[in-house]
């Protein structure tokens, strides 16, 4: 059976850009519109009004029992999906029709508020998300016990850990018995243990017939959870289908190795008003004629990035992710005072130290060690590929580094067990 | 099982049908106004007492032995000012929450689905508790200055309607303007403080009976008719009420409504793209 079927739905949101300000302000509105009398013009002449579809014509069908991963990369418009479904927006286009009570969790502990004790707030939680009085009655143990939270329901939650805080609300949501279940990245946050239990409760519901949908950067776990997957990229659904199918599609959309990155002029370059990206390139040091980038080889990150400010302490941290979305390291240079002009950064990555597989480089220039200036995200995406020498196994070799560690292996005494 | 068909304009139709089924959202969230109010305070709903008698006291001071305003009525000078500050209280404090009831609960609005009317309809939870508390203060201290109430105490919850409407219907349009412009937040306690004075709080309307314009002053401000009407209703002898008086409020009170609701429904489904 169906139980969301959309129709070509489309949101489209109108940015203006006027000399690089919008209205923020009353006063602006009113007098500009004041000199707009007076001049006898309209505003139109100055605003460029600019369309942004963050979804376009998206239809498709889930039936229910279903567990649907939503994946792709940022701006894709999987949470703008997820809006619309959840009804907090309205699309601009469409029209979706939904069997069921849904229930989204677009972010645990929605609603919580912070004077108020767990107990107030499971039953405040609980109405806000659509739940009836006695339905949160009868499954008021299941929760507290769910979040481990029994020794402390009558305290207020701002002295809750946030991990306390992050499970209460998890656990209420996981009680909803919606039949339709609306997830976003609520793995982001939270201790393995913790995050098993949650993806093993959201099994429980499908197996129960409860439809899920799931966004999330971590592959790995809409592989586990999921068994169809959407695959959407700048507001367009690509593909929908097996969840292993889709996921080589998008493996395969994002997986375009390239060294180098670079941006001749500012204007077009990624960044915001204080920050342009110039340049990032990785420059191998190969070992032999191939000219593969294998775990044999090391090689230099090396940034380029424009400075619009004037003295200011910047320093770059830089992410090296796995495919999948983990975070595989994370290094930072030191903070120094710059200068308006070009900053350049690099590092070396050494041999035998990434596994095979493919990784993307992110960086955020930071200022004063604490304020992030601008994330470029997945900047460079690149491929290690397998090098393997005296061995007769060419299985997938597991984990994302590879070290070469001495590990010596001798016999110890001879015996022959007679 | 239950349907629902998303598509733009859509919400229109099954609106209120869908603010009947959350209306037990609606308690909870007053009810979570109700407990927070006073939360981590010492004397705790003390407060609601303490409140409007300082108040009193300091207008009372004011006005009456300070500015010298004498009331032509024989009725004590701290009974009007008693009776009018409690109900301007609840109507002004009604307002600033309604007023503030979007924006202030901006992580809901960006998260879940509700009717977003809920929010101002449940703003009101906390001054009608503090009118209560203030209300059963004044009845004693009534009795006190020896007046006894008559059956004009039945119409009390008449005139608290009309208030709450009045300031129901106002909040609602600044609601939905101080989601897009945050003026509307510096300009709603400006409007309180100003309509203490112009409203017949600290004195009654006879007061002013000398003013060339006084007859279309229950025209100019509609609230005066809902304050002194209030008086009324609790002080038996009170003569400068006016059942004429209510036209102009009721006239106010409908046409506010109407451009509140119609003004709200059609902004509220880009509250989220503002907030």
């Amino acid at each position: 059976m169906t139980v969301i079927e959309a129709q070509n739905i489309s949101k489209r949101y109108i940015i203006d850009h006027k000399k690089g300000n919008t209205k923020d302000t009353f006063r602006e509105l009113v007098t500009d519109s004041i000199k707009n009398i007076f001049s006898g013009k309209k505003n139109e002449d100055e605003i460029a009004h600019e369309d942004f579809w963050a979804l376009k014509d998206v239809s498709f069908k889930i039936d229910q029992g279903d567990r649907v991963g939503v994946i792709g990369s940022n701006g894709a418009g999987k949470s703008t999906l997820l809006k619309v479904l959840s009804r907090i927006t309205e699309p601009t286009h469409g029209s979706v029709k939904i069997s069921g009570r849904v229930a989204s969790l677009l972010e645990v502990g929605t609603g919580f508020h912070p004077e108020l004790s767990g107990r107030e707030n499971i039953f405040l939680n609980g109405a806000i998300l659509g739940m009836k009085r006695d339905e949160i009655k009868r499954h008021f143990d299941a929760i507290v016990d769910f979040a481990g939270v029994e020794k402390f329901l009558d305290t207020p939650v701002k002295r809750y850990s946030s991990g306390m805080y992050v499970r209460l609300g998890f656990a209420i949501s996981a009680h909803l018995e919606p039949e339709i279940m609306i997830v976003d990245e609520v793995l982001a946050v939270g201790d393995a243990e913790f995050q098993r239990k949650c993806l093993g409760k959201m099994k429980d519901a499908s197996v129960s017939g409860r439809t899920i949908l799931f966004v999330s950067h971590n592959l790995t776990a809409v592989q586990g959870l999921c068994n169809k997957s959407m695959f959407m990229q700048k507001g367009q659904l690509i593909e929908m289908g097996e969840t292993s199918q889709v996921l080589a599609t998008y493996l395969s959309h994002v997986q375009k190795t390239e060294l180098e990155a670079v941006y001749t002029s500012p204007e077009e370059a990624p960044g915001n008003d204080k920050i342009r990206l110039k340049s990032i390139r990785i420059i191998p040091n190969y070992v032999d004629s191939q000219r593969h980038l294998d775990i044999r080889t090391s090689f230099k990150v090396k940034i380029e990035f424009w400075n619009m400010l004037d003295e200011a302490n910047l320093n770059i941290s830089l992410h090296l992710n796995s495919l999948t979305g983990e975070c595989i390291f994370n290094i930072g240079t030191e903070s120094k005072a710059f200068k308006k002009g070009i900053i350049t950064a690099e590092c070396d990555i050494p041999n035998n130290f990434l596994n095979d597989g493919s990784y993307s480089i992110s960086f955020m220039v930071v200022k004063d060690t604490a304020l992030p200036l601008f994330n470029f995200e997945e900047a460079l995406i690149f491929e290690i590929e397998d090098y393997r020498e005296g061995m007769a196994w060419y299985g997938k070799w597991p984990g994302y580094i590879r070290p070469k560690i001495d590990f010596p292996i001798t016999q110890l005494e001879f015996n022959n067990f007679s | 099982m239950q349907e629902t068909i998303i598509e733009a304009g859509r919400s229109e139709r099954y609106y209120w049908r869908d603010l009947w089924k959350f209306k037990e959202l609606l308690y909870i969230l007053a009810k979570r106004d109700v407990t927070v109010r006073y939360k981590q305070t010492f004397v705790g709903v003390a407060w609601a007492v303490v409140r409007p008698v300082m108040t009193v006291l300091a207008f009372v001071f004011a006005f009456h032995k300070v500015a010298k305003i004498e009331d032509k009525s024989n009725i004590d000078f701290g009974l009007i000012v008693f009776s009018g500050v409690i109900f301007w209280n609840f109507f002004a404090s009604s307002f600033q929450q309604v007023s503030n009831s979007i924006t202030g609960n901006a992580n809901l609005v960006s998260k879940v689905y509700f009717p977003r009317l809920l929010m101002p309809l449940s703003a009101a939870a906390v001054p009608l508790l503090d009118f209560f508390v203030g209300f059963a203060i004044l009845l004693p201290f009534l009795l006190f200055k020896g007046v006894i109430p008559n059956w004009h105490l039945v119409l009390v919850p008449l005139f608290l309607l009309l208030g709450y409407l009045a300031a129901l219907s106002l909040g609602v349009i600044f609601a939905a303007l101080n989601v897009q412009f945050r003026d509307f937040q510096q300009l709603v306690p400006l409007i309180v403080q100003y309509g203490f004075f112009v409203c017949p709080v600290a004195y009654s309307v006879a007061t002013i009976q000398g003013l060339s314009w006084f007859k279309y002053y229950y025209w100019i401000n509609p609230l005066a008719g809902i304050i002194e009407g209030f008086r009324w209703s609790i002080l038996p002898d009170y003569p400068y009420f006016d059942w004429s008086s209510f036209i102009p409020s009721l006239i106010f009170i409908v046409i506010t409504t109407i451009i509140a609701v119609y003004f709200f429904r059609k902004k509220e489904n880009s509250f989220v793209d503002y907030i």
